[in-house]
């Protein structure tokens, strides 16, 4: 008999990581001296912070209801931009330095702008025109020349010089995050996957928010241990979350763990999972290049997958259908941030996509806070969708 | 208070015809063996008029406005495509267009509605905010095809344009061209572009000018009728009919301040607003006018949307509300394709200056506070637009600084395009409460 899966001091320390981010990033500081910057994209280029020395963390939210963005954001705009706001104003993110956001959508733009100004501690900001036409053949060079000026930014904020060997060295220690990270997503295509999309929330957001060398020594353990483990939980219908931004433990719990019917989320495709770290940086003797190509050519926001000229497809929805076959989903659930126009704007089309696929598909909203007792209704009722064949066996 | 001469604006039926014809146009280009594209009214559009001078195109935007403007033909619109699944907090005009391209039907001008919906040979457009390249994607897809191209030009603003980012979207536009010859079948033409891109930057420019005569007392313009000028730097900037327009228009605008004629018989207060109207109900207007001789002299979106100013000064410090220079005025010669087309890229990229707030809130307080003061107005009563969430944002972020300002601000919360989500007791309401409490009184 393995070892239970929960009980893996791995997993324990991804969740302690999830939940005391800010205590972690105050300690880190105390140790190091060192600046802690917060991003708001994760189309920011990381390892150039981190070659600098800074400790980048995502911006996230809390969940908790709260009423102190509505001054300066509208109500229709998302509630992930209003919870990380509402954090920087509650005086949360007190630690960090700076913070700066890649251009992504326009939504988080305006977050981020309001937290650059409002939140008292933030010496330094940096707003990064990143292309959002990752689909045409000159985004990763107008990309580098951002970063370049990114860099210099950076340098000029913190007075050191980041030479090409700390961005190797940076760029080393994030791709093994990566490689990493998608190793335990591979072990999760099989009959049993291991670990739950819960652990796997803690895992990925843990990486977002700690020292990814310290990140990686944790993942190396798990690594190692995942294939001699086993869960006392039964897998269930096979999910696909995709989607915006997830990292609310309730969802997580209420379908893996809260239902009358055992599921198990096999894949995340969001940015709080999977398109975060898949691809890794390729060697190459110009690192900003090589760096603009991972950032460009990743699995792609759906703020930036558009078509191009004679290419008709979304490259993300490509990524979906080859996960969806080499994962075995059973079932997608479209987890959508209420308001997010990217999103919404990609829904229509990819139901369609999933019905031709013959994929089981439920869509829901997600918002501040989530009506469980709602969503645990209609995933069961899609569950039991699925074999209602049965019934009349 | 004071008596003001007003007259009817001569060339206003040379406007109204000019849109006529153009939906009109676009409908029957087949017949005439033209050429139809679609795309947002920022798309660069004098680089599809290389392919010949029977392109006519349909720029989304003004149509979906159109649309919501016949509020019957829109509720049929919308609620057609939020039947294919589509949210209702998507941009209110996409829905509109996209809910005609569901129903099959193509709304004229006059509001005359005809099938089907009149398929384009090809979509191009720009992307900027999370909409425009989505919106022709997925109108393609329920079109059953349609080739789609869209250029990406969130480069940041102008003051900080470097040649690298005009770079960017100029070797974009070079690839468009070649794309359009293969889709179309047609042969290039570059001079009928380097024409385009003239006629473009002295639309654009025409237009600021005008907007510029309206700093006078009385306003020469109220912004609804002004409506129906600068919509043709949305139609088809690029074409000499638009600019010949424009220069008759600058001309009567001009004679009406040396002559004092205004808007309005009696102009008591002088206000701006921000968004796109609520274009069901642009009887807010006249409620303004006829119940408080109140004239909104302009607005960023109506100025800025088509305009070409200076926009930021080159720190990054003040906004300037002066015309941009036209190729002739700084000696750019355009003399080939590539010429034209950097021209186009930067003349956009650095001086539309629609485009230059989406980037921060920082700008658009500048913006708007330079315009409250060019235009020695009493207040900015500000749309709070469900329909568009790029013209939504910064609204709060720019309410508050023009607050700390002195400035009075109102806001009435609706959707530009989707006439299912306007209040109009409650914004008159807001009206005579906001008017109350700056003491403006009503006219007898």
């Amino acid at each position: 008999m393995g070892e239970n899966v929960e009980n893996l001091p791995e997993i324990r320390q991804f969740k302690e990581w999830f939940e005391k981010r800010h205590e972690y990033a105050k300690k880190w500081k105390e140790k190091t001296g060192g600046k802690v910057v917060g991003y708001y994209c994760t189309y920011v280029p990381e390892e150039i912070l981190y070659a600098a020395g800074i400790l980048p963390v995502r911006i996230l939210g809390s969940h908790e209801p709260e009423s102190i963005t509505r001054p300066y954001l509208h109500d229709m705009y998302c509630p992930f931009c209003h919870d990380t706001l509402a954090q920087g104003l509650q005086g949360r993110y007190n630690y960090l330095d700076g913070v700066t956001i890649a251009q992504s959508c326009l939504h988080m733009r305006q977050s981020y702008f309001s937290f650059a100004d409002r939140v008292e501690n933030i010496e330094w900001s940096y707003y990064l025109p990143f292309p959002h036409g990752v689909n045409n053949p000159y985004a990763a060079d107008y990309a580098k020349h951002e970063f370049e000026k990114f860099k210099a930014a950076v340098e000029e904020w913190t007075g050191t010089t980041i030479s090409d060997k700390d961005l190797e060295e940076a760029i080393q220690v994030y791709n093994k995050n990566r490689e990493l990270m998608m190793k335990v997503f591979e072990f999760r295509k099989a009959e049993d996957p291991k670990i739950t999309g819960l652990h796997a929330m803690y895992m990925v957001v843990s990486s977002q928010v700690v020292d990814k060398a310290e990140h990686n020594e944790v993942l190396e353990s798990l690594v190692e241990k995942l294939p001699e483990t086993e869960s006392d939980r039964e897998v269930g219908t096979r999910f696909m979350l995709i989607g915006s931004e997830d990292y609310d433990e309730e969802l997580f719990k209420l379908i893996e763990y809260g239902m009358n019917y055992p599921a198990t989320f096999v894949f995340e495709e969001n940015c709080t999972g999977s398109r975060y770290f898949w691809g890794t940086v390729e060697d190459a003797d110009d690192k900003l290049m090589a760096l603009a190509k991972r950032y460009v050519y990743r699995v792609p926001c759906p703020a930036k997958d558009w078509a191009r000229g004679d290419f008709f497809g979304r490259r993300r929805f490509q990524f979906i259908e080859k996960v969806i076959r080499e994962w075995n989903v059973e079932a997608v659930i479209i987890a959508q941030m209420k308001f997010c126009d990217p999103h919404e704007l990609d829904i229509p089309s990819l139901r369609d996509m999933l019905d031709k696929m013959g994929v089981p598909h439920l869509h829901l909203e997600l918002d501040l806070t989530q009506p469980v007792g709602q969503f645990r209704t209609r995933v069961e009722a899609l569950i039991e969708s699925m074999g209602e064949e049965d019934l009349y066996i | 208070m004071t008596e003001v001469k007003v007259r009817p604006f001569e060339c206003w039926d040379d406007f109204k015809k000019y849109r006529m014809e153009y939906y009109k146009n676009y409908l029957e280009a087949k017949e005439k063996g033209g050429i139809r594209w679609a795309g947002s009214a920022w798309a660069f559009d004098p680089v599809p008029a290389g392919l010949g001078e029977d392109v006519y195109p349909l720029t989304g935007e003004p149509y979906g406005a159109t649309c919501a403007f016949f509020r019957d033909f829109s509720y049929r619109a919308l609620e057609a495509i939020e039947r294919k699944g589509v949210a209702r907090d998507l941009c209110g005009y996409m829905r509109n267009y996209w809910g005609s391209i569901v129903l099959d039907k193509y709304l004229l001008a006059d509001g005359t509605e005809v099938e089907p919906f009149p398929k384009p040979d090809f979509n191009f457009t720009i992307h900027i905010c999370c909409t425009h390249a989505k919106w022709y994607h997925y109108a393609a897809e329920l079109e059953g095809g349609v080739p789609t191209y869209a250029v990406d030009i969130s480069v940041g603003p102008g003051y900080l344009l470097d040649d690298k980012k005009i770079e960017y979207v100029v070797r974009q536009l070079e690839d468009a061209i070649q794309w359009m010859e293969k889709v179309t079948g047609r042969e290039y033409d570059d001079e009928l572009l380097i024409k385009a891109v003239e006629n473009e930057a002295k639309s654009m420019t025409l237009w600021a000018k005008i907007c510029k005569l309206n700093q006078a007392t009385p306003a020469p313009m109220e912004e609804k009728s002004m409506f129906s000028f600068y919509v043709l730097t949305l139609l088809k900037r690029s074409d000499e009919k638009v600019v010949k327009l424009y220069e008759k228009l600058y001309k009567e605008v001009e004679s009406r301040v040396k002559r004092g004629i205004g808007a309005l018989t009696y102009e008591q207060f002088r206000f701006v607003t921000d968004n796109p109207p609520p274009w069901p109900f642009l009887k807010v207007y006249r409620y303004l006018e006829q119940t408080y001789g109140a004239v909104s002299v302009g607005s960023i979106y109506t100025f800025g949307l088509g305009g070409a100013w200076k926009c930021m000064d080159e720190k990054g410090e003040k906004w300037v509300w002066e015309p941009a220079p036209t190729p002739e005025e700084v000696g750019y010669e355009i003399h080939d394709r590539r010429s034209a087309l950097w021209w186009t890229a930067m003349f956009n990229l650095k001086y539309r200056a629609s485009w230059q707030h989406e980037y921060s809130h920082r700008i658009r307080k500048l913006e708007t506070y330079q315009m409250i003061k060019d235009w020695k107005v009493d207040a900015i009563i500000m749309h709070l637009n469900r329909g568009c969430e790029l013209w939504n944002m910064s609204t709060l972020e720019v309410r508050d600084y023009l607050v700390k300002q002195g400035v009075p601000v109102a806001t009435y919360e609706g959707n530009m395009a989707d006439p299912r989500e306007f209040d109009e007791a409650r914004t008159f309401n807001v009206i005579d409460s906001f008017m109350q409490s700056l003491g403006v009184e009503k006219l007898a």
